[in-house]
């Protein structure tokens, strides 16, 4: 498993450079890594990462959009404008949590 | 910094893939295979344009939409056996098993899922020629319906696209 630096820390990422560690994540880590794939973190953006990370803690599985819409109150429509093109993967990315699995 | 690895989101460059679903049948279980497809694409950055023809209407004429069924005559993956399939309720029961599993997986029904996509950038096209054969026009259809084309019009827009029948 290789290990990066952010932010001055030894982080534990996959061979992507997804964060495997949990609580390796800190608000300033999202910071550097939303800026190293080009997002500039509003509120918004905040608002999503902070459900991501709470919903992981207490389910285990990072949700998927449909979810953060659902249970999250985010639209479908906002991901897509925060995270363009592929907003399940840059959330979870930037959130330091793994890609989500589910299909919808 | 230097040695941060960083996942390419493909940002750069504008891929330009392109992916085209033609939706002939019109029942639940063919409805499905489109819409989680499509999903998935859109998610990628994928451009997605769907279009609904012959059977497939019925995913998005706002009177069939809603009670799409699941039938298992003529489906051996059901692993049941066939004689039971054309009698009486088994559809019925087959249908709300089917959306019963997907309600339990937060699969949204066939209007909300429709709705995703469109939320989610995609084109929604419907068949001129089912349109006529049905007796249809545009505010029959589902709301996120972008135009009644042809079939060359629909050929035409998705150039250099890849295909997907079901």
């Amino acid at each position: 498993m290789p290990t990066t630096v952010i932010e001055g820390h030894d982080i534990s990422v996959d061979d992507e450079g997804f964060l495997t560690e949990y609580d390796q994540w800190d608000p300033s880590i999202a910071c550097a890594l939303a800026t190293a794939i080009g997002v500039d973190l509003t509120d918004e953006h905040w608002k999503v990462i902070n459900f991501l990370r709470e919903d992981f803690k207490v389910n285990g599985a990072t949700p998927t959009l449909r979810r953060v819409s659902t249970a999250g109150g985010i639209d479908t429509k906002s991901l897509f404008a925060l995270f363009p093109k592929k907003p399940a993967k840059k959330m979870s990315y930037i959130a330091g949590l793994p890609k989500p699995a589910g299909c919808v | 910094m230097s040695d941060m690895i960083v996942p390419s989101f493909g940002n750069d460059e504008d891929s330009g893939r392109k992916l085209a679903i033609i939706c002939s049948k019109g029942s639940l279980d063919m409805a499905y295979p489109a819409f989680i497809l499509g999903n998935a694409a859109l998610g990628e950055g994928i451009a997605v344009d769907l279009f609904f023809t012959f059977w497939g209407f019925d995913i998005i004429n706002n009177k069939t939409m809603d009670h799409l069924k699941f039938s298992p005559v003529g489906n051996t993956a059901t692993h049941m056996p066939a004689a039971l399939g054309p009698l009486p309720g088994v559809t019925s029961f087959a249908t709300h098993s089917l959306k019963k599993s997907l309600a339990e997986l937060d699969v949204p029904e066939v209007r909300d899922f429709l709705d995703l996509l469109k939320d989610s950038g995609a084109n929604i096209w419907a068949c001129q020629l089912s349109a006529d054969m049905n007796h249809l026009v545009k505010e029959d259809l589902y709301e996120g319906v972008d135009a009644i084309i042809n079939a060359s019009a629909f050929i035409e827009m998705t150039d250099g696209a890849q295909l997907l029948f079901i």
